[in-house]
């Protein structure tokens, strides 16, 4: 089956360093033969291994510094080291680690990731949960680590007993002797960190895996199955205040005048403390302080960005002009040349206008954070998907050193994305520098999370296209949006070097080999600050790609299957077209009466997603019958979590694609809670179908790029059943579902 | 006022109209119960109120005193588990598991008044629980199979 390699050049040494009574490994250095772009940054006291194994009188523990938001990478980090270890990792400790440079995202810093680009120079050292990048990264990485681990502490118990290191055995954290005599790892401990690591090491091969490529249970599932997991908001200290923030509902808009004279009075409340843009409780209990915001008026002053909706996308349509041009993908024959041609003989063309909303990330945990100020030292316990830059920004904010803030990263309760920021983190310090000594939780109200998500960007594609002798022959896609990588970066304070390839990714990228085929992104101002949603842009830009493609081809008369295989460039992408017609037993898109097919087919984060989506129309609106989903990861290390995922993108997408956007009135989205911002419930949940395939010759992500291609789908699904062609998301504003 | 949780009884002093979600979880330390929304639209933080499940952010406390209470630290335990609970973990249903204990909870509740509930009996008691990261497949297998297991089938 799988191609992938189990070992392959090896780009660093792993090195080890005593710790207290024992030893941690880890993988921080590149050799030296090879440049790389990591070493110019680290600063000296980088410099120190951070393990990801670490072994003293305690025990074992294993580093799992990829932050869990719910993808279950705590436990696929444990088990790609316990592989190489020999350990059980139901019976030692697991620890997310100290924010480190020695963490860098490889598949980041190599400029793999997309959705984020080539940013090495500036995100060397950046220790980053996201781009579906944790096992590509970590599957070497962290199994070199653990074997080179494994054979010096063989290497140490071969010296105590003077036997041959070939004759040892490793299970259960054990050394086992020929003559059935056992050594702990953690009593070999002090030896081994004496020794140089052993770096001459074979990984296992495949047939020898004990948990990878079999249903891992995950290491968290009994604690979140009983109430028992803690998560950022659910931790207790003791002396512990609450706290709350209402900022300005216009993001970044000042504060003009605040009237805190009932709130101070109300039962509970400590202190009310102006934040960045808004204004802080500190209470007793969370709900006095909610109360005690809801108390205080507050005088907004107007942020910088349109009041509304309807002039934003007025901004966006402006925009569509060659001197916003920002960068120019894929130009492939002459699409403005094919285009120009109105002359029927020479094929039809077909002009549509696609349009993405805003979107909530909205995880159901709010964002909150508790803080501990001291005497030159800050505790921070929260969720973060990038635990070095919250350092970095609260040293500054602060003014503690680096090294004297402690960030203790916590169990999400989900983030997709959102997560990914640090006001909320910035907020909790403020909150706590006003009562310095005492932790305080702050924990925002669900109205205050939808107010300030950072949403997915809202976006505009004109799209123009020519079908001939019954083929697609050109695609052209003008592709219109504020960039949210300079957004974002802005935020981290840090510049978006060069044109932003997101407002082009999921488009631009495609593996077909039109005639004519033409990617262009436009770049608007910011509007409201935007940030990376579940997917990034290719949520919005396979929307676009993927609904143009499907009526093109039925312009042309063509299979949407057929035709996309016709002009399928990538042979990996075939096989998943190909099986994705096997599993659904394709012959095109009728299949009845008030029912409809619909295909769509999306590459990314290097991952082929074929998707087909069966609808029914009912006397009570669209339903979803079926999803049929092919994928391939080229290695598949945890089929049961890989299953999850994919099912879970796939109803995130559809969910969202259905009934979920922002609009904003009076500078804020008018959705401020659930009510208004639905996703999917279980009576609209369709029964999913999935495959996963193991072509690819690199190992690939699983969090986001089942949703690419879903809404698209499901779009050429309605049109399928009811001849009414979507160009805007969300699906209700056309139509309507059960 | 007098809070029945689990088989425990606890005095507190709180407001007539604290939510119970906040005397649970900031005044008992109970935090298994989640805040989600606040306006009964999640369901992450639903507890059995007279064994009938209930959106604790809706209820005030002058309602819930006096009136036996079970979360989701009562129903079951790591050591202890309740069927729905262990069929939570058989189909390792939670990805975040923020809304899991809020989902268990409608789950174990809607189960006592339909022991053999219908596909259609599920999405529409369940569809009232929200799941942002969309397990809903394995929730709709898990009930099913602790249904079963309150039958004493498997």
């Amino acid at each position: 089956m799988g191609k992938i390699k189990t070992f392959t050049r090896r780009t660093f040494l792993i090195t080890s360093t005593a710790v207290a009574g024992g030893v941690a490994f880890g993988t921080y250095k590149y050799k030296s033969e090879l440049p790389n772009p990591l070493l110019k940054d680290l600063k000296p006291g980088d410099a120190a291994v951070t393990p990801f194994v670490k072994i003293d009188a305690s025990g074992v523990t294993l580093i799992t510094p990829r932050a869990d938001k719910g993808q279950g990478v705590y436990s696929l980090q444990a088990h790609l080291l316990a592989e190489e270890l020999d350990v059980d990792p139901t019976k030692v400790k697991l620890s997310p680690g100290v924010p480190d440079a020695a963490y860098y995202n490889g598949v980041v810093v190599e400029g793999d990731a997309p959705g984020l680009g080539k940013l090495v120079g500036k995100l060397s050292g950046m220790q980053i949960t996201g781009g579906s990048s944790s096992t590509p990264d970590m599957f070497l990485r962290m199994r070199e680590a653990a074997a080179a681990a494994r054979e010096t502490i063989k290497l140490a118990a071969s010296l105590r007993l003077g036997v041959d290191v070939s004759v040892l055995k490793t299970a259960d954290a054990q050394v086992i002797a020929p003559d059935g005599q056992t050594l702990s790892y953690q009593s070999l401990a002090p030896d081994v960190a004496k020794l140089t690591p052993v770096n001459d090491v074979e990984l296992r091969p495949e047939s020898e895996w004990k948990y990878l490529g079999k249903n891992i249970r995950r290491l968290d599932i009994v604690a979140k199955s009983t109430g028992t997991q803690t998560y950022g908001i659910d931790l207790a200290f003791d002396n512990m205040l609450y706290a709350s923030v209402r900022a300005n509902p216009g993001m970044g808009g000042a504060v003009n005048r605040v009237d805190d004279s009932a709130a101070k009075n109300m039962r509970g409340v400590k202190k009310v403390v102006p934040v960045a843009h808004g204004v802080a409780v500190i209470a007793d209990n969370t709900w006095r302080a909610f109360n005690a915001l809801k108390a205080i008026n507050i005088d907004w002053g107007a942020p910088n960005y349109p009041k509304s909706s309807a002039e934003m996308w007025q901004v966006l349509e402006d925009h569509a002009k060659p001197e916003f041009q920002n960068i120019q993908g894929r130009s492939d024959g002459d699409a403005d040349a094919a285009l120009q041609n109105n002359d029927t003989a020479a094929g039809d063309i077909v002009s549509r206008e696609f349009r993405a909303p805003y979107l909530a990330h909205a995880p159901l945990e709010p964002m909150n954070a508790v803080v501990l100020y001291g005497d030159d030292r800050l505790d921070i316990w929260t969720g973060t998907q990038i635990p070095r830059f919250v350092v970095e920004h609260a040293s500054k904010l602060a003014n503690v050193s680096e090294d004297n803030v402690h960030l203790h990263v916590q169990v999400m309760g989900g983030s997709f994305g959102r997560r990914l920021e640090l006001t909320y983190v910035m907020q909790a310090i403020e909150i706590a520098m006003a009562v310095k000594g005492q932790p305080v939780k702050m924990t925002w109200t669900r109205e205050e999370d939808m107010a300030h998500d950072y949403p997915r960007p809202m976006s505009l594609a004109k799209a123009q296209g020519r079908v001939l002798d019954g083929k697609i022959d050109t695609i052209k896609l003008d592709m219109i949006s504020p960039s949210l990588m300079a957004s974002w970066m802005s935020r981290l304070a840090t510049a978006l070097p060069g044109p932003d390839a997101t407002l082009i990714k999921g488009a631009n990228d495609q593996p077909f080999a039109v005639p004519n085929y033409q990617v262009t992104g436009f770049r608007a101002p910011e509007l409201a600050p935007i940030s990376s949603w579940r997917s990034v842009a290719p949520s919005q830009n396979g929307f676009f790609h993927e609904a143009f493609f499907d009526e093109l081809a039925t312009k042309a008369g063509a299979d949407p299957l057929a035709e996309r295989l016709r002009l399928c460039s990538d042979s990996v992408a075939k096989k998943v077209l190909e099986e994705i017609g096997r599993l659904t037993n394709w012959n095109g898109t009728n299949i009845g009466a008030n029912r409809g097919r619909g295909l769509a087919f999306i590459k990314s984060f290097g991952v082929p997603v074929a998707q087909v989506i069966d609808v029914s129309v009912t006397d009570h609106g669209i339903r979803i019958d079926d999803v049929f989903l092919v994928a391939d990861v080229g290695k598949v290390l945890d089929p049961i979590n890989i299953e999850a995922q994919f099912s879970g993108g796939a109803i995130w997408a559809l969910g969202h694609a259905m009934n979920c956007e922002l609009t904003y009135e009076n500078y804020t989205p008018v959705q401020t809670n659930f009510h208004k911002f639905q996703a999917m419930r279980m009576h609209q949940t369709p029964t999913i179908h999935i495959k996963v395939m193991e072509h690819g010759d690199k190992i690939l992500g699983a969090g986001e790029p089942a949703v690419p291609p879903a809404a698209p789908a499901l779009a050429n699904a309605i049109f399928a059943a009811t001849g009414v062609r979507l160009q805007e998301m969300p699906f209700d504003k056309t139509v309507s579902f059960v | 006022m007098e809070f029945k949780i689990n088989g425990q009884s606890h005095e507190l002093d709180v407001e007539d109209d604290m939510p119970l979600l906040w005397v649970l979880r900031d005044e008992l330390g109970l935090t298994g119960t989640k805040y989600g929304c606040g306006i009964a639209q999640c369901g992450a933080c639903t507890v059995h109120v007279n064994g009938i499940a209930a959106r604790s952010c809706q209820m005030r406390a002058k309602h819930a005193a006096g009136k036996p209470i079970t979360t989701i630290e009562g129903i079951g335990a790591p050591e202890t588990l309740h069927a729905v609970q262990e069929a939570w973990i058989e189909h390792q249903v939670a990805q975040c598991g923020y809304c899991q204990s809020g989902q268990i909870m409608s789950a174990a509740s809607f189960l006592k008044f339909k022991p053999n509930p219908s596909d259609e009996d599920i999405d529409v008691a369940m569809s009232a629980n929200l799941c942002r990261c969309g397990t809903y497949p394995r929730i709709r297998e898990a009930v099913k199979s602790a249904a079963a297991k309150l039958r004493g089938e498997s």
